[in-house]
């Protein structure tokens, strides 16, 4: 079992993935709530994480059912696409692009936006994501490939090549 | 990865990550999770790291300590819910800037001596006995603990002193009036006594 680090190196070293996830599963109005959720949850069962688990997929799984309270909440409704991070590319690609791609998201099914979330922000192995959707790894690898070749359709500077496998 | 997968990062994000930490540890502690929380201030012997459990001030450790290790130690020792919350030293921080500018002499904020234990635990006890600008030798607290021979363990109980600063090793000297060893360096010794000198 390895050294039990701080929580808060956890919340430096995995926060910034975690709100990228919430955002693509939740858009963005519901991200920073589903976020604060996931971490105090987090702290409370740390304590009992093996020292080698993953933290990464823990939280990630933590975040998936705080997503899943939250799509209950608001009686699965749609992804809302109003509130749109200030600026929000990093690839200095700015402006109405990003409102396209953040509607492209949220017309996604929640299955499909679910795997590419945990897939391509997260960087989780399918057999991981698996563990999370449930169904099988195959199914979890379906998921996400449709998701991006739906996300392709409607939102044209959508590549994924060289994504982790 | 490539577009557009890099485009749910923002630039805003560490604005927002800073927001969200701050509210977590409001919450951490408001759900009674927060068994540690520590915050860095800056001071004239450079940067400190300040660390309370609900009981009381834990941890003072100098910047020689390796901030990380400290909290790596505090998480074993303590408990790992440790996070950056400022607001629980807010006080001590106040105090010590007071220290450093001679507007303090003690300082008045509840201790958690529980990183000690046994003898050490018992001189670190005693060691606030000896007031601002005085100084006694290794071999007078062994006395003032009731054991004269345990000169030695006197000697180790400053060293490991988990709350320098504020729990006053830096006042023992040996014998011959020399500083000594103290874990912030000889020379915050020094400066620690000639800064109180100056005031007394």
């Amino acid at each position: 079992m390895g050294m039990k680090q701080p929580f808060d190196r956890i919340v430096e070293q995995h926060g910034g993935t975690v709100l990228r996830v919430c955002r693509v599963v939740l858009g963005v109005h519901d991200a920073e709530d589903a976020w604060s959720e996931t971490f105090l949850a987090a702290m409370r069962a740390y304590p009992d994480l093996p020292g080698d688990a993953n933290a990464e997929a823990w939280l990630v799984t933590i975040a998936h059912r705080k997503a899943i309270d939250v799509l209950r909440a608001r009686g699965r409704q749609p992804v809302p696409v109003g509130d749109v991070p200030e600026s929000a590319s990093a690839l200095g690609v700015p402006g109405a692009g990003d409102q396209d791609l953040w509607r492209a998201v949220g017309a996604l099914p929640e299955k499909q936006r679910q795997a590419v979330a945990y897939h391509y922000v997260a960087g989780l192995a399918y057999a991981e994501i698996a563990g999370i959707l449930g169904g099988t790894a195959d199914a979890a690898r379906r998921a996400a490939a449709d998701g991006i070749r739906n996300l392709r359709k409607h939102y044209p500077g959508a590549a994924a090549e060289g994504a982790p496998s | 990865m490539n577009m557009p997968l890099d485009n749910f990062a923002s630039p805003s994000d560490p604005a927002t990550l800073s927001r969200l930490r701050h509210r977590l540890a409001l919450a951490a502690e408001v759900a009674g999770l927060l068994d540690v929380a520590y915050t860095t201030i800056d001071s004239p012997v450079g940067g400190l790291l300040l660390a309370a459990t609900p009981k009381g001030l834990v941890r003072v450790a100098y910047e020689i300590e390796d901030h990380d290790r400290v909290l790596d130690t505090l998480s074993q020792r303590l408990s790992p819910r440790v996070l950056r919350a400022p607001r629980r030293l807010d006080a001590v921080a106040r105090e010590l800037e007071e220290y450093f500018s001679r507007r303090r002499q003690i300082f008045d904020v509840a201790l958690d001596l529980s990183l000690s234990s046994g003898f050490r635990q018992l001189v670190q006890q005693h060691l606030p006995q000896i007031g601002y600008g005085q100084t006694r030798t290794y071999g007078q607290v062994a006395e003032l603990v009731g054991n004269p021979n345990a000169v030695r363990a006197v000697g180790s109980a400053c060293a490991t002193n988990p709350l320098p600063l504020v729990v006053p090793c830096h006042r023992v000297l040996r014998a011959d009036g020399t500083p000594g060893g103290y874990v912030g360096g000889p020379r915050v010794k020094r400066e620690l006594l000639s800064l109180e000198a100056a005031a007394a």
